[in-house]
């Protein structure tokens, strides 16, 4: 049920320096309409929906919303206007509960009492309405990503948002979350709210949406009904050429590089990871899969070098220890990609010569009685952009210039580059295009068909299922018996994934 | 009108920002200046004059100089690193106390060429030692160190005047409190002479060199500044950001201690309450002046002093008051954090 335009963007053009994020766009938004705004990244997207929101001005072209033309530069007149943004990176205070975020900004500075009440029956009211359950008594740190996520759709709720942008709203959800996400949002429609999201994802867009927009290179290159279109189609517009990710070839797993043996990590009183045991073997690809929030973030610290066990022991190198430090893993040529390039993955202020060698810099190659070789350091970069295909980067290019998608090549190549005989990849592709999957995929299938053993952890069940030899769920901390690729079907994970598995002996 | 982030910052840029931050700063200070009845453009002409105007002023104006470099380069160091050290002055006044101490009793001992080595280093120790605890107790327990070196400096003033009027009391001053005096044995070589100016101010400049170099060429100087950006980045990839940050500590303590050492064995010979005017604090204005370079940190020491010396030939011959060098100091360091704001973001209408 689409009626009347409720939102139309006409001849928007927005230049930054040189480049031109978008070009002469026009795009309009119906009542009641569910539309996919689909481009890789760097496409113009997230510029698009900030010009459209007020948070960047446009250098042309207009914003009309139910007829009337925003004011540019004026996130308050968007709010005003009835239009709700979602940031990809959320915008909500950690140390506040779920009420307060929602309530911020929309009483008077000034005003001694707060309508507390009130808001709390209002935000209990829409919560209800579109199956958005959450606690407003939780503080957000304590929440799931994906938990905040319905806290900030909520936020826009509460101010009386008619239209809502969602950037890259699936970005730090899994499937299961995405599913039940979009079960809202079609909710929302139904109820006469209009939506865009944006997106790099096919699947959710074929699924999801009423209408598809897609962008590269900062113009519009076509607009289709999801329902007259194909995923191959789409793939070919958004990236401009076919893309095809690479296949696991079968072959057999040689000894144990990296083991966990009932490990249990505990924080104060909560328990993080509980007896926790695997195995990762040479060649072989063991998949870790589960609902975020699940100890994910635990289990990579743990095996970055970052966390230690309470109970249990590791094993690697043939030493065991409660715990490793980074530069034991280093050394002993483990190769880590943490779950968050930006935070801890590389340092966006220094050059790309600096993060590629940041782990190694006390090695006699880089390092003379204290000095920095930067020659060396110079040449070991620049080997990297060549080698992983690092687009836009030199050397000395400032690591916050590269996307997303090239920053994660850079840490994979350093991490690649020496030939490591244990990876960690901890959400290795989340949030990358299409063509940047395919590249991480690749690469980590090569180091696997050299004998590297890679603990891969994953909220991506594509993902888990076309890298992994072995499967294991983690569910609340606690990790499934590992099942063979080859008998791990979607039902199967899915059960897996719920917690629903055989436990031997124990129960 | 809004703020964007630059994509990337233009060299010249950067080496505007302070000069604009200053001319504003001098605009600012010209209308309060005009307000106390003096004419602006006379007034920073005659502090122009009181600085460079004779040879006298000159090496006035050097000698204000030298502290300032060593608690400009201290704060600059930590602040690198995100390590808040606020107890410059205090730093400043233990080196000092220490070298006053030592350049007292062992003089007679040691032959001078040993000796004043030793006192330098002893007054870098105590003001790394004076640093260390602050950050331990934030390292270990997240105590803030704005709050704890900021009153540490309260804390050695009362210390020092404990000790100038006790253990330490010159019994020459006549009662004054005052420190024991530094044998002259040990007093640094003066670099000109008829003048009061030391070779204080070549081992201040060294200092920067020696900091920049270790900034800019150095593994340490790596790490320290990842651990600055980025802290859960540096320690993913196995940098200790407690070493570091204890490293760091060690050397802008060691700084400002050493400003102290030299102000006591290059000048005054002896430690009163009112040895420094501020010199920890104004390092602050000094290293932000400067953006943290620690070459840049000489150029804005050197215009800070011009100001101070300035100020006080332009307020005998304006009959302003001399406190207007605190106030072009104190504005210059807010037009510099708006600048430096303008450094990083680009305004978009």
């Amino acid at each position: 049920m689409t009626g009347q335009p409720v939102l139309e963007l006409t001849g928007i053009t927005k230049r930054f320096g040189a480049l031109v994020a978008n070009d002469d766009i026009s795009l309009s938004l119906n009542q009641g309409e569910l539309l996919a705004l689909l481009g890789e990244n760097g496409a113009g997207k997230t510029t698009l929906m900030n010009i459209l929101f007020g948070h960047y001005t446009a250098d042309s072209g207009e914003v009309r919303a139910f007829g009337e033309v925003l004011p540019p530069g004026r996130p308050s007149a968007a709010i005003e206007a009835g239009i709700g943004m979602v940031h990809q990176h959320f915008t909500l205070a950690g140390n506040l509960s779920v009420l307060d975020n929602v309530m911020i900004g929309t009483e008077g500075l000034g005003l001694f009492t707060s309508a507390r009440r009130s808001a709390r029956r209002k935000l209990a009211e829409l919560a209800e309405r579109f199956g958005l359950e959450v606690d407003p008594d939780a503080m957000i740190s304590d929440l799931s990503v994906g938990e905040r996520q319905r806290v900030e759709i909520l936020k826009a709720l509460y101010r009386d948002a008619r239209v809502l942008i969602l950037d890259e709203p699936t970005a730090v959800l899994t499937r299961i979350e995405a599913d039940k996400l979009f079960d809202t949002l079609r909710t929302m429609t139904e109820t006469g709210l209009s939506l865009i999201f944006i997106s790099h994802k096919l699947h959710e867009v074929m699924a999801a949406s009423s209408r598809v927009v897609i962008l590269r290179g900062g113009k519009v290159v076509a607009e289709r009904n999801t329902a007259d279109t194909d995923r191959a189609e789409l793939a070919e517009l958004m990236v401009g050429r076919r893309v095809v990710r690479p296949q696991r070839q079968d072959q057999r797993a040689g000894d144990t590089v990296f083991s966990a043996r009932n490990v249990s990590v505990m924080q104060g009183d909560r328990t993080l990871l509980d007896d926790v045991s695997f195995e990762v073997r040479s060649g072989e690809i063991l998949g870790i899969i589960g609902v975020s929030g699940n100890g994910q973030a635990t289990l990579g610290k743990l095996t970055c070098g970052l966390a230690e066990a309470t109970e249990g022991d590791l094993t690697f190198d043939g030493r065991t220890a409660r715990s490793f430090t980074p530069r034991d893993l280093v050394e002993s040529a483990a190769g880590r990609i943490p779950e968050d390039r930006n935070t801890e993955g590389a340092i966006g202020e220094m050059a790309v010569w600096e993060n590629s060698v940041l782990e190694r810099i006390s090695e006699p190659r880089f390092n003379r009685r204290g000095f920095v070789d930067r020659k060396a350091c110079r040449d070991y970069a620049a080997e990297l952009i060549r080698r992983f295909d690092i687009r836009g980067a030199t050397p000395d290019t400032g690591t916050r210039l590269l996307s997303g998608g090239n920053m994660q090549k850079m840490i994979l190549g350093r991490n690649l580059a020496s030939a490591p005989r244990f990876i960690v990849a901890n959400q290795p592709t989340r949030g990358l295009d299409e063509g940047a999957i395919a590249a991480v995929h690749t690469e980590l299938l090569a180091a696997r068909e050299v004998g590297a053993a890679i603990l891969l952890i994953s909220e991506d069940l594509d993902e888990v299922n076309a890298l992994s030899d072995r499967i294991q769920a983690i569910v609340k901390g606690r990790l499934s018996a590992p099942v063979a690729a080859s008998e791990a079907d979607s039902r199967r994970i899915g059960l897996m994934m719920a917690g629903i598995w055989e436990t031997d002996g124990e129960a | 009108m809004r703020l964007e982030r630059r994509t990337e910052t233009p060299l010249a840029l950067v080496l505007s920002a302070p000069l604009v931050a200053v001319a504003i700063a001098l605009a600012l200070s010209g209308l309060l200046i005009a307000i106390a009845g003096a004419n602006p453009f006379q007034a920073y002409y005659e502090m122009v004059k009181g600085a460079f105007g004779s040879r006298l002023s000159i090496s006035e104006t050097l000698t204000r100089t030298t502290p300032l470099v060593l608690t400009g380069l201290a704060a600059a160091v930590a602040f690198r690193s995100r390590l808040w050290n606020i107890g410059g002055e205090g730093q400043f006044y233990v080196g000092a106390l220490c070298a006053a101490w030592l350049g007292h009793s062992i003089a007679s001992v040691l032959p001078a060429a040993f000796a004043i080595p030793v006192i330098m280093v002893a007054g870098m120790i105590a003001g790394a030692l004076l640093l260390l605890g602050p950050v331990i107790l934030r390292i270990r327990f997240g105590v803030d160190e704005v709050v704890t070196t900021l009153l540490l400096n309260f804390i050695v003033l009362l210390f020092v005047s404990m000790m100038i009027e006790g253990p330490l009391k010159d019994p020459l001053a006549f009662g004054w409190p005052q420190s024991v005096a530094v044998n002259n044995d040990v007093m640094l070589p003066k670099l000109l002479s008829r003048s009061r100016l030391h070779i204080g101010l070549l081992i201040a400049i060294t200092a920067a060199i020696i900091i920049f170099v270790v900034q800019s060429r150095t593994v340490f100087g790596v790490k320290s500044r990842a651990a600055g950006l980025n802290a859960a980045a540096a320690s993913f990839a196995g940098i200790s950001l407690g070493g570091t940050l204890l490293v760091v500590a060690c050397i802008s303590g060691a700084l400002a201690g050493l400003a102290g050492a030299i102000e006591v064995t290059g000048l005054k010979g002896y430690v009163t309450l009112d040895l420094s005017p501020g010199y920890g604090y104004s390092g602050i204005v000094v290293a932000m002046l400067a953006g943290l370079n620690p070459l840049g940190v000489v150029a804005t020491a050197l215009f800070v002093a011009i100001v101070f010396v300035g100020a006080d030939s332009m307020s005998r011959a304006m009959g302003v008051p001399s406190f207007i060098a605190d106030v072009i100091v104190s504005i210059s360091l807010l037009t510099m954090l708006v600048c430096l704001l303008f450094t990083t973001y680009r305004v978009r209408r």
